[in-house]
């Protein structure tokens, strides 16, 4: 199936958010697309509570506060969003529309996209060890999507933060086995988490290894087990049909540096009349692009997108003429 | 050495180029400032918050002489897959005369 939009949003960080706002004034609908599971960008990846004090008229907001009134002020204009995909590839086809497919062969089809990718996608950080990418989607996995694809499977989860506690725990009830490695000895922060993993592993229901380290990976074709040095400097073999990495996640800007647009230093070069690329149709939003005294401002974005909106108008609607009116008088038409 | 007037210390870049790095005293900067300035690749997304490890380095001597790191340090340390023991974030050391003669290699 093909997704049908006037916009793709590559990035649902606030400047890809906002655009969907501007776009709805102008009656424009727009699909967004980012490679996290949730939407919000840096503000709810890296910094969710966190006060911001630069937003006009919030003398201070806690970032993710800010997400959520994005999405609820762009509501009226009925965005649709494909989440935890990474878009991949970008191609024209002859009437000038595009098609963007992600990683997991979701395909959209629009006649504009608006690159508001930030610093890149979020991707997850990787362990050194060898063969790695030879078991990527062949055991090895990064994210973990549908909790079910573990059930009564032999599982490795290998990190120290959050995200491996909490997967830890909820895994615990559905796999057949899981094994926690992790560097260290203990565990820093969240102590609730770290407290229920270690009962866990006290009832025999998980297999806790502290202070150890994934050595190598063993299988053909596919993952079969996972060699770790303990505590004692000892190799441990543990046969294993999934392992999960989970070390955070991290911005890089991946396939955009192949899509022929003009980039300086891992920026997009774009126009401050109306942010284009130097591809037609093609717009750059937000901390991704860059200008001569560009600032990586949320606020800079929000003012981007308005003025992207005007021209992308002429993608969608060429025989009309965008009319300029204020919310005050207009109100906001919701589709 | 506490009456020099610069500070100096060795960086290793992941390839394992080694630059000696020379900097005055009088200058208020993290280290991720400096190595930023120095025209090394570190994002330092975050913008020295000790939220985004992108600053990450390994102290390969001279870790002895430095502040010790802060709780929201250590936990940010703690997830990423290539931590070692004197793993440290840039952006959480100050450019002073303790990092007079140390070796920083550059993990981010
Ligand atoms: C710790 C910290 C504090 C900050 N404080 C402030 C502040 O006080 N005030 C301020 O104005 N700014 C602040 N900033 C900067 C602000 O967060 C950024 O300017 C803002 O997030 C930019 O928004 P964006 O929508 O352009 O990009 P981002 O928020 O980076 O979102 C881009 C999204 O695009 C996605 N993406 C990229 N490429 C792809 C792809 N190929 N496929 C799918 N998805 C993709 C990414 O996964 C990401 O979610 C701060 C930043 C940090 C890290
Ligand atoms: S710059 Fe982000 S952690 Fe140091």
């Amino acid at each position: 199936m093909i997704i049908q939009t006037d916009i793709a949003i590559v990035g649902a960080g606030p400047v890809g958010l906002f655009a969907v706002f501007e776009a709805g004034l102008l009656k424009m609908r727009c699909h967004l697309i980012d490679a996290l599971p949730q939407i919000g960008g840096q503000l709810s990846e890296i910094y969710p509570k966190k006060p911001i004090y630069d937003i006009p008229g919030f003398p201070e907001v806690q970032a993710q506060t800010l997400v959520d009134n994005l999405r609820k002020q762009i509501e009226p204009f009925k965005p649709t969003f494909t989440l935890g995909e990474r878009v991949d590839s970008l191609t024209r086809n002859d009437d000038g529309s595009f098609i963007l497919t992600t990683t997991d062969g979701t395909a959209v089809h629009s006649k504009v996209v608006v690159i508001a990718a930030g610093l890149g996608s979020f991707e997850p950080r990787k362990p050194e060890v060898a063969d790695l990418g030879r078991f990527e989607g062949r055991g090895v996995t990064y994210m973990v999507k549908d909790p079910e694809l573990f059930r009564d499977k032999n599982i490795i989860i290998a990190g120290g933060g959050d995200s491996a506690l909490d997967w830890t725990i909820h895994l615990a009830n559905i796999a057949k086995s899981v094994t926690l490695v992790h560097r260290n000895e203990s565990f820093r922060g969240a102590p609730d988490s770290a407290e229920k993993v270690s009962t866990l592993a006290k009832n025999g229901k998980i297999n806790l290894l502290l202070s150890a380290n994934l050595k190598a990976l063993h299988g053909n074709g596919v993952i079969k087990a996972v060699e770790i040095e303990d505590k004692q400097k000892q190799l441990l073999k543990i046969d294993t049909d999934y392992l999960i990495p989970l070390f955070g996640l991290t911005p890089k800007l991946g396939p955009i540096a192949d899509w022929r647009l003009n980039l300086d230093k891992n920026a997009i070069e774009v126009n401050t009349f109306d942010y284009a690329t130097n591809v037609s149709g093609i717009f750059a939003i937000g901390d991704i692009n860059t200008y001569p005294g560009k600032l990586k401002l949320i606020l800079c974005g929000f003012h981007e997108a308005a003025l992207m909106a005007q021209s992308a108008f002429h993608f969608v609607y060429p025989d009309q003429k965008a009319s300029f009116k204020y919310t005050t008088v207009n109100g906001v038409n919701a589709f | 050495m506490a009456d020099k007037d610069t500070i100096s210390f060795d960086v290793q870049s992941s390839t394992g180029d080694v630059q000696r790095l020379e900097l005055p005293d009088n200058i208020n900067l993290s280290l991720m400032e400096v190595l930023k300035a120095s025209e090394y690749p570190i994002p330092a997304t975050c913008g020295g918050m000790a939220l985004c490890a992108t600053c990450h380095v390994e102290i390969l001597k001279g870790v002895e002489n430095l502040s010790t790191p802060s709780d929201t340090e250590l936990d940010m340390i703690d997830t990423l897959p290539n931590a070692a023991a004197n793993s440290r974030l840039a952006c959480q050391i100050r450019l002073d005369h303790r990092l007079d003669d140390a070796v920083i290699l550059l993990k981010g």
